[in-house]
């Protein structure tokens, strides 16, 4: 483990920035989000960023390709470019998590390589929790908010920031950086583990268990009666699965630049009614239906398909951001979380 | 940028010919523009094709893959890409990527079996490319009854195929019927489902079912009356896609998602899907 | 502290219920915490007094989901409305969204309501929340309790709240109030002060933050069309994003234009924005020029009305004087 002055924050991030784009979460008047670090900027205080981490690896718009059309022919141009090498520093354990639960996505046959790049050239210093908030769930994916992973895993007290590099890849970064930072003992670090784990231990959910859900649970929730007063107030806005760390559905559209063609792909919402309307007909008529999509897919079919992984990393966010405060907790306590535990 | 073959990146095909088959449905011969097939498929398995600037979407392929010359869609007009490419014309380049989902077990579970085939209007296109493999693998299966129908006699789809080669091959029978009455016909009118249970076919037989989910339905209800079992019926599924390698999310129902773990399901596997379709 | 108490809520739609005045509530259902409430059907004494709530966090204006609720049944359905809500209300039944005599609307008194965000940021971790006269107390996970000054935890529309009287409802619960002279305007001439540059910053910045969720068009008693065209793959705007940026100012922009001289300024847009864009400043903007070059409009003020913009008069002005009286730049 490495351990480094607070007050040389400012140098370490000038050194990481060197040889990799910095990003971090910053204070903004709209809360906190990821901004490519430059001097003068800090690191934000707060707990998380509003929208997830997601966006470094599975980007809200991407170019996939362009068309050259003329006449009759077309020229399909791959604009794939090599990513830079980045830094991703601060990242919260729900949102490390959140990419493994992307990765079983993205990265399975046939591999995405757009995504894949990104997550090629990209390194993850973590941050652990000191103050998990009131509506932080993390612990009941099984995630530890006091061992937060990622390339390389960070704690900050006081005074000082330890790093410790879980990765190959960390572990390079981190050479790099061995001027400003000295060993140390985990004995701060683990001190302050315990705090933070008696802290997460008594957060208002922290009884709320996934047991009750998971693998081939299909037939037992999908007709459950509670979904139709669970999905009763939804406003049918994509809110919850664009905050979302894991929501990862898309769609791909082309864009008529008037000097070609753009294909792109963006993220898409299954809370939207025209998710899967085709010419022939509508499966999901009615908000109940696209409402628990979005719950089964978390708590039941990712699951079944990723060896009982949720697809919900219990960040809070969703909690935090839906308009009519209808969210994954009170679904898996009104489904029984609860009872079952 | 990484030498992996990006899924979503296609190729380009090239329009070689159009045939009318009905007055909503052509079918589109596509080959590379060095006259090749874009790429090697098996019966069942589906294509993405495009026009830039108008859309993408999945067909089911309707060539056998015996054919080594090209690739056929036979498709209907009913959309946005569709009318589109209707209105092509021959040397009309467009976008193809593939193949999609899995196949009907042609080389396994088919082999050595009675097939019988039961489509309703465009859903014959995907049985076309099992029914093209069986002929060419003739010895493979046993006996080969084809039931097909239509609303009409100009609605059917393949019909010059149908009745010029399928009937005048050795162990295949077809069984043609339209919904209403027409001077020019002598065949058998009535709807598919009932025509099954007239024809009351032995329960020895794998039955593939393709056409609008009534149809689906009530011929499935009609085999099961006949005493086939769920097992011994397969069928294909159509949801929206966009990316056709089951990472999209459109198409997922329960834990399946129809782009990559269909589009071909047996009956029974259906069965345990959330009723979602 | 809002003037009427939830148990004089709870009694008098427990009294509906009974006498079968109404088979349905639709009201506040109490959530994990204290400030995260959703808007539920009650349709038993029992279900009120169990999960119903009225405090500072019932904000959600419950006008709109009148247009899907009244197509269940002929029965009637009892709404509580706010003062705000019911500009909402009426505004809807002049562009006949819903069936009037398939609802019961009481009108209650609104102190402001909190913003449960603004709370957040004075206080981490927060445990409960509790109103105290012009005080909220707030229990935190960490600090201690603190003492947070109620008027400051309040959303910019009700910091400016445009009126305190009920323009609509079947009966009041507490004592009815006035129309404000509100300082809702005054953002909006900041903005105007701006340089076309400055202005075009302003809103570049802001709506750059825009995920197109669609929250605020989904929230907007004023969006009920069956059909958005941003929802119609062939409108060549369908939702979601392009890859460029100008996508989400047309969205926004288009959006205000397609609720000119129909918005009440019930600012439910704003409170639904996960990413804080203040989109009401568009609306206001809108409202405010009607004002000044119609003569003062208040979308939904009463049932019927014809807004100016689509009531044609032959004092009507030309294009050349809106820039005449808006100023150069407006």
């Amino acid at each position: 483990m490495r351990k480094l002055s607070l007050d040389k924050l400012d140098a370490l991030f000038a050194a990481i920035s060197a040889t990799n784009t910095l990003y971090l979460p910053v204070d903004t008047k709209a809360g906190a989000r990821f901004e490519r670090w430059e001097s003068g900027k800090t690191l934000s205080t707060a707990l998380n960023t509003v929208r997830s981490a997601k966006d470094f690896f599975f980007p809200q718009t991407e170019n996939l390709m362009d068309f050259k059309v003329e006449g009759k022919s077309i020229e399909i141009i791959d604009t794939r470019t090599e990513s830079e090498d980045f830094v991703l520093f601060g990242v919260r354990a729900c949102d490390v998590k959140s990419f493994e639960v992307l990765d079983r996505v993205f990265l399975a046959d046939p591999v995405d390589t757009y995504y894949k790049n990104r997550r090629d050239h990209g390194v993850i210093f973590s941050m652990a929790c000191t103050r998990p908030v009131e509506s932080c769930f993390c612990g009941t994916f099984g995630i530890d908010a006091a061992n937060p992973g990622g390339d390389v895993a960070c704690h900050m007290t006081d005074d000082a920031l330890y790093l410790q590099a879980n990765t190959d890849k960390g572990q390079r970064v981190l050479d790099s950086l061995d001027s400003l930072t000295e060993a140390c003992t985990t004995e701060v670090v683990d001190e302050q583990n315990a705090l933070i784990r008696e802290r997460l231990a008594r957060l208002p959910l922290a009884d709320l268990s996934a047991e009750a859900f998971g693998s081939g649970k299909t037939a037992e929730y999908f007709d459950a009666p509670e979904w139709k007063q669970l999905s009763e107030s939804c406003l049918g806005c994509g809110t919850c699965t664009f905050v979302c760390p894991t929501c990862q559905c898309y769609d791909i559209k082309d864009f008529n630049t008037g000097h070609g063609v753009k294909r792109f792909r963006c993220w898409d919402s299954c809370m939207y009614s025209e998710f899967t309307k085709m010419s022939a007909g509508q499966p999901r008529l009615t908000q109940l239906e696209r409402f628990r999509q979005r719950f089964m897919h978390k708590l039941v079919y990712y699951p079944t398909n990723n060896d009982g992984l949720f697809s919900c990393v219990g960040c809070g966010r969703c909690v935090a951001k839906c308009p009519i405060h209808m969210n994954i907790v009170k679904v898996m306590k009104t489904l029984g979380g609860r009872e079952h535990a | 940028m990484p030498e992996l073959k990006e899924p979503l990146i296609p190729v380009v095909g090239v329009v070689t010919d159009i045939r009318i088959d009905t007055p909503d449905v052509k079918t589109f011969r596509v080959v590379t523009p060095d006259g090749k097939k874009a790429f090697e498929h098996k019966p069942g398995q589906c294509a993405m094709l495009s026009i830039p600037g108008v859309g993408e979407a999945m067909f089911s392929i309707t060539s056998s893959p015996t054919n080594e010359e090209y690739m056929e869609f036979s498709i209907k007009k009913c959309g946005c890409v569709t009318e589109w490419l209707h209105s092509m014309e021959v040397g009309q380049q467009i976008t193809i990527r593939g193949p999609y989902g899995n196949a009907f077990p042609v080389d396994t579970a088919f082999v050595g079996h009675d097939m019988l085939f039961i489509a309703g209007g465009i859903g014959l296109a995907p049985l076309r490319s099992v029914i093209n493999y069986c002929r060419h693998y003739r010895d493979r299966y046993g006996k080969i009854d084809v039931v097909y129908g239509s609303r009409s006699m100009q609605d059917l789809v393949d019909y010059k195929e149908i009745i010029d080669e399928w009937a005048n091959d050795a162990g295949v029978t077809v069984h043609l019927t339209i919904d209403r009455e027409q001077p020019e016909w002598t065949g058998h009118v009535g709807f598919v489902p009932n025509y099954v249970k007239e024809l009351g076919f032995s329960t020895d037989k794998i039955a593939i079912l393709c056409g609008p989910p009534i149809m689906i339905k009530f011929t499935l209800a009609g085999l099961q009356e006949l005493g086939f079992d769920k097992t011994q019926v397969y069928t294909t599924m159509e949801l929206r896609m966009k990316c056709g390698i089951g990472k999209c999310g459109r198409c997922n129902i329960g834990s399946k998602y129809v782009c990559k773990d269909g589009p071909v399901f047996r009956c029974d596997q259906i069965d345990e899907l959330p009723n979602e379709y | 502290m809002q003037e009427v108490k939830r148990e004089a809520l709870i009694a008098r739609a427990a009294e509906l219920l009974e006498n079968g005045t109404v088979d349905r509530v639709l009201g506040w259902k109490a959530g994990e915490f204290d400030y995260d409430l959703t808007p539920a059907l009650f349709h038993s004494a029992g279900e009120l007094e169990s999960d119903f709530v009225w405090n500072g966090f019932c904000g959600a204006n419950f006008s709109k989901y009148l247009v899907k609720e009244t197509g269940k049944s002929e029965n009637k359905v009892l709404v509580f409305l706010k003062p705000c809500d019911t500009y909402s209300f009426n505004q809807l039944l002049t562009e006949h969204r819903f069936s009037r005599d398939r609802v019961y609307a009481i009108g209650v008194p609104c102190e402001g309501m909190l913003d449960a965000g603004r709370i957040k940021d004075s206080a981490e971790g927060i445990a409960s929340v509790r109103e105290d006269g012009d005080h909220v107390l707030v229990e935190t996970l960490y600090d201690g309790t603190l003492t947070l000054d109620r008027t400051s935890l309040l959303p910019d529309r009700c910091r400016n709240c445009k009126s305190k009287k009920h323009v609509a409802y079947d009966e009041l619960l507490g004592s009815d109030g006035e129309v404000l002279d509100s300082h809702r305007f005054d953002e909006v001439e900041q903005l105007e002060r701006m340089t076309p540059d400055e202005r075009f910053a302003f809103w570049q910045n802001e709506l750059s933050r825009c995920i197109r969720c669609n929250a605020c068009r989904d929230v907007c008693p004023a969006c009920t069309c069956e059909k958005c065209v941003f929802d119609n793959p062939n409108s060549g705007v369908e939702n979601k994003a392009a890859a460029n940026s100008f996508e989400e100012k047309m969205f926004h922009i288009i959006r205000a234009f397609h609720v000119v001289g129909r918005c009440t300024d019930c600012g439910e847009c704003s409170r639904v924005c996960p990413q804080h864009i203040p989109l009401h400043l568009l609306n206001r903007k809108f409202i405010k020029d009607i004002d000044q070059f119609y003569g003062d409009y208040q979308a939904g003020a009463e049932v019927g009305s014809r807004a100016p913009i689509v009531n044609y008069s032959a004092g009507d002005l030309e294009p050349y004087e809106a820039v005449e009286r808006g100023g150069s730049d407006a």
